[in-house]
């Protein structure tokens, strides 16, 4: 067994590089089948330097790596922890389902730019895996970019005016996120000279031109995410895009600004603690909660529904600022990985109903169940595991919020969760109603657009796996904690 | 001589900023999002200088690489901007226009 310090830096290596030669290989490379064999190859190959970096993890706990040998300030220094690993195996499981899935659809859309959307998919791809093993500052900054650069695109290939300004509206928000990070970053240079995370001292950051900073990265951040304020771009953006794109923008992009902003708050920034501020900032997310949660009830198209849960969803992230304790991180963290796979599920669900109803209003999906039961039974079941019902891994994630915030003697926010999770059952059983109704003139059941078995069970296996991740929280616990900021003092998990 | 540079730097963003939010024709907040970029590099080479010895290699890196992200964001952002003129006719996102119907 080697060095677990080496292993991992092969294993970060990997997860970086092979997505970008790929993309490369992809785009050189004609032939729509190559692509598409190329793609599975990469997403299965990819799960060996996870394994093999979790069990490094295990033995080490947090580990760094520079590359070159060359350490901070000049060298880009490689970091995992806890959450950065399940990031990372979130992205893996999800991108191999997209695949999958993309290459059964693409057999059917002889006109899609298959090798174009492919490119784009595994440089996405490769800047997530490098945003969430980045660890310092202004190497988070160009990942955060090429994420960017590669998820605007994407909006792009459902053709149409209306997809361009979805596009136009989610660039401008992206680049506005962008130069208001970047100030900060050059802010903290400036009152520090350091840029990894690392060596940041709290004690260094404490000062205005700190807080300032800290500020203008949480704007910056919090428009890239989304998050309830700035969250304008997303539900037209994700409404928008081809749905296993908008399965990737929901699950993983988002989350990526949501990823940040809790590496700062809850690193280098976690002696910022007032009281006020930090449960201002939760209040933002439980509002974010409640307006989107308010609004996917109001949508009239299924891809709306979806996305604007997507803003409620993002809320919970903020809950962990005020909370900060072992559990709430887990929590955070479980409904990260619960989210991902059950709202994939559900775009990729909502992809077929549109092939086959011919449109996502719902209205027209009366009737739906005699021929989609398929598709409706993945957006149930990932609709159950997103409103928290026990035994679903979303139960799981919102149970430790709540135990962690009656630990804080927070009671609130324990309110709050549930009222977002009937809320989400809400929004999710209105979709189900509008699918179950009789059709009030008999439908024939529409052929030309046919969906492939592969498109009904990849999302039926993602919800799936949201619910079964109800059954794993004391064995994924424990790997949720390592590297934590937060000792253990003994929580429910 | 530094508060001078720091000061444009602030300015420029205040500008940029504000063209962002008050305009609504798309090439205009474009050009404002690429005011409000140049005025971070500038900070960030006004804290690279030294009052004496080498200046600090680091935030010129951190421009260098800056620069060129920034170039491919505006490139993107500029083709994206004639293909939407070209399929909307118009120059600017309307927010009723293409609303959630």
């Amino acid at each position: 067994m080697t060095e677990p310090a080496v292993l991992f830096a092969w294993c970060a290596t990997l997860l970086i590089f092979v997505p970008l030669l790929a993309a490369l290989a992809v785009y050189l490379v004609p032939g729509r089948r190559f692509g598409g064999a190329l793609c599975l190859l990469v997403a299965l190959g990819l799960f060996v330097p996870l394994v093999l970096a979790s069990h490094a993890l295990a033995d080490a706990g947090a580990l760094h790596f520079a590359f070159g040998g060359h350490t901070a300030p000049l060298g880009i220094e490689l970091f995992a922890d806890g959450l950065a690993l399940a990031m990372l195996w979130l992205t893996n499981v999800l991108l191999l389902a997209v695949h999958c899935y993309t290459n059964s659809w693409l057999r059917q859309a002889p006109a899609f730019r298959a090798t174009e959307f492919r490119a784009l998919v595994l440089l996405l791809w490769s800047g997530l895996n490098g945003l969430f093993l980045s660890a310092d500052l202004f190497n988070l900054y160009v990942m955060l970019e090429i994420v960017t650069l590669t998820a605007v695109p994407l909006v792009v290939f459902s053709r149409g005016p209306v997809a361009l300004a979805a596009a136009m509206r989610y660039l401008l928000f992206a680049l506005a996120g962008s130069i208001f990070y970047l100030l900060g970053v050059a802010l903290i240079y400036a009152e520090t000279g350091l840029l990894a995370l690392r060596t940041l001292s709290p004690e260094a950051l404490m000062g205005p031109a700190a807080v300032t900073a800290l500020a203008v990265m949480t704007a910056g951040l919090a428009m890239k995410a989304a998050l309830f304020p700035v969250h304008a771009w997303l539900p037209k953006a994700h409404a928008v895009a081809p749905s296993p794109a908008s399965a990737l923008l929901s699950a993983l992009v988002a989350k990526a600004g949501a990823y940040l902003l809790v590496r700062l708050w809850l690193g280098p920034f976690a002696t910022i603690d007032s009281a006020i501020l930090l449960q201002g900032l939760a209040a933002v997310g439980v509002a974010g909660i409640l307006y989107g949660s308010l609004q996917a009830l109001r949508q009239s198209r299924l891809k709306g529904v979806v996305a604007y849960s997507t803003v409620a969803q993002l809320g919970y992230f903020l809950l962990l600022l005020p909370l900060a304790s072992l559990v709430a991180w887990q929590g955070v963290i479980y409904h990260a990985l619960t989210h991902g796979l059950a709202k994939t599920a559900m775009f990729l669900a909502a992809g077929n109903l549109i092939r086959q109803a011919g449109s996502d209003q719902l209205d027209r999906l009366a009737g739906a169940d005699r021929f989609l039961g398929g598709s409706l039974m993945a957006i149930a079941l990932a609709g159950v595991s997103l409103a928290g019902l026990p035994p679903t891994g979303g139960f799981i994630g919102k149970w430790w919020l709540v135990a962690a915030s009656l630990e804080a003697g927070q009671w609130w926010w324990a309110l709050s969760i549930g009222a977002g999770g009937l809320l989400a059952a809400g929004y999710v059983f209105r979709v189900l109603r509008h699918a179950m109704q009789e059709p009030s003139e008999p439908t024939p059941v529409p052929d030309h657009e046919r969906v492939t078995p592969t498109m009904i069970w990849v999302p039926v296996a993602l919800a799936l796996a949201s619910i079964g991740l109800g059954f794993t929280g004391d064995l994924l616990a424990p790997w949720l904690a390592i590297g934590a900021p937060f000792a253990d003092t003994g929580g429910t998990p | 001589m530094n508060l001078v540079y720091a000061l444009t730097a602030g300015l420029l963003f205040a500008i940029g900023l504000y063209g962002l939010l008050a305009r609504s024709e798309l090439i205009h907040r474009l050009l404002a999002a690429n005011v409000m970029s140049s005025a971070v590099f500038l900070y960030l080479i006004l804290i690279a200088t030294a009052p004496a010895g080498d200046p600090d290699p680091v935030p010129q890196a951190m421009v260098l690489t800056g620069i060129v992200i920034a170039v491919s964001l505006t490139a993107f952002a500029l083709a994206l901007l004639r293909y939407f003129q070209a399929l909307n006719a118009r120059r600017a996102l309307e927010d009723e226009a293409d609303g959630d119907d």
